[in-house]
């Protein structure tokens, strides 16, 4: 029988949870916990899939002409280091 | 000695900020942000290029671009900035090539010397603004935060990331996150150093680290929530025009 947990308890430790920092009894209370809380398996799943978006290289546009620029300001380094 | 404390006299000489550490991460920064060069083609550039080989430092710095400007952008939230920030970072790369020891990979020490750029740079911003006398204060008293109640998350696939309204949902849910949960979310979940690594960074505790990231997690997810235009009407019809994803 797992020991119940609550709703603010849950929150405090989703971050870690999904760093998979929680184990043994605590990650087993947890998961009890959202297989019966709508708005915490709501908060799981969200914070989950953002981390997921932000961590996608495709989430940051290079601006157009970025590569000309830097190669430009390279390249009038280089004529004055060499 | 390769600190990139070193390479900006204006910056304050940070030992934590070692380039050519081998952070846990450095595979998975570089897998991710990257397009892996192999380990001898590499090690080949950085050696023509140190003989004087400028075309090399060109083949080397490539498939690293994008990564470098997200590592700026992130963090000072200004594409001028951002810009200006990882060409910076380019040169100072180019100028320290010779200190580079090869103990992680050569995109994961320039997007470390990149971060590192655009911290100072926003440092200084900050430091104009006052900002961070107001954070310190701050400090400590990190309140419960409750995230608000959705009936439930539908999941937004990174495929939509090809959306312009997506990328642009996600950076203006960043700019709203307050400086100092900004820095740990970007550092941690952006550029996927790991928690010691962020600590060492901002020069914070772990246990900072984590109260922080927490809350920036938390509030992004609600400011994703509601979908683009901010109006939440899950289950309705209108649910599909807001959030197109």
């Amino acid at each position: 029988m797992v020991v119940e947990i609550s709703c603010e308890e849950v929150w405090r430790e989703i971050s870690k949870y999904l760093d998979g920092e929680i184990n043994g009894e605590m990650r087993a209370r947890m998961e009890e916990h959202f297989k019966g809380c709508k708005h915490c398996t709501a908060v799981l799943d969200g914070t989950r899939n953002v981390v997921q978006l932000v961590g996608d290289a495709r989430a940051f546009e290079l601006p157009a002409g970025f590569s000309n620029r830097l190669y430009l300001k390279l390249n009038r380094r280089l004529g004055k280091d060499r | 000695m390769n600190r990139i404390a070193q390479l900006d006299p204006a910056h304050g000489g940070h030992e934590s900020l070692e380039a050519e550490a081998p952070p846990r991460s450095s595979a998975a920064t570089s897998a991710v942000l990257t397009k892996p060069l192999g380990a001898a083609s590499e090690a080949e550039l950085i050696e023509r290029v140190l003989k004087g080989d400028d075309e090399a430092f060109r083949e080397l710095v490539h498939p690293c671009e994008h990564a470098v400007f997200m590592a700026t952008q992130v963090i000072l939230n200004n594409e001028a900035d951002a810009e200006d920030a990882a060409q910076e970072a380019v040169l100072k790369a180019f100028t320290n090539l010779a200190k580079f020891r090869g103990d992680s990979k050569f995109g994961t020490w320039l997007i470390r010397i990149a971060t590192n750029e655009a911290l100072m740079k926003l440092r200084k911003q900050r430091h104009q603004k006052l900002h961070d006398s107001l954070d310190e204060q701050r400090d400590g008293e990190e309140g419960e935060y409750v995230p608000r109640d959705f009936a439930d998350w539908r999941e937004i696939p990174s495929d939509a990331l090809q959306k312009k309204e997506l990328r642009q949902a996600l950076s203006r849910a960043v700019a709203s996150l307050t400086p100092k949960h900004r820095d740990v979310f970007v550092l941690r979940d952006v550029q996927h150093f790991t928690i010691e690594e962020t600590a060492e960074l901002l020069g914070i505790r772990k246990s900072a680290v984590k109260t922080r990231l927490l809350r920036a997690r938390l509030q992004m997810r609600d400011a994703l929530a509601p979908g683009i235009d901010g109006s939440w009407s899950a289950g309705r019809a209108e649910y599909e025009q807001v959030r197109p994803w």
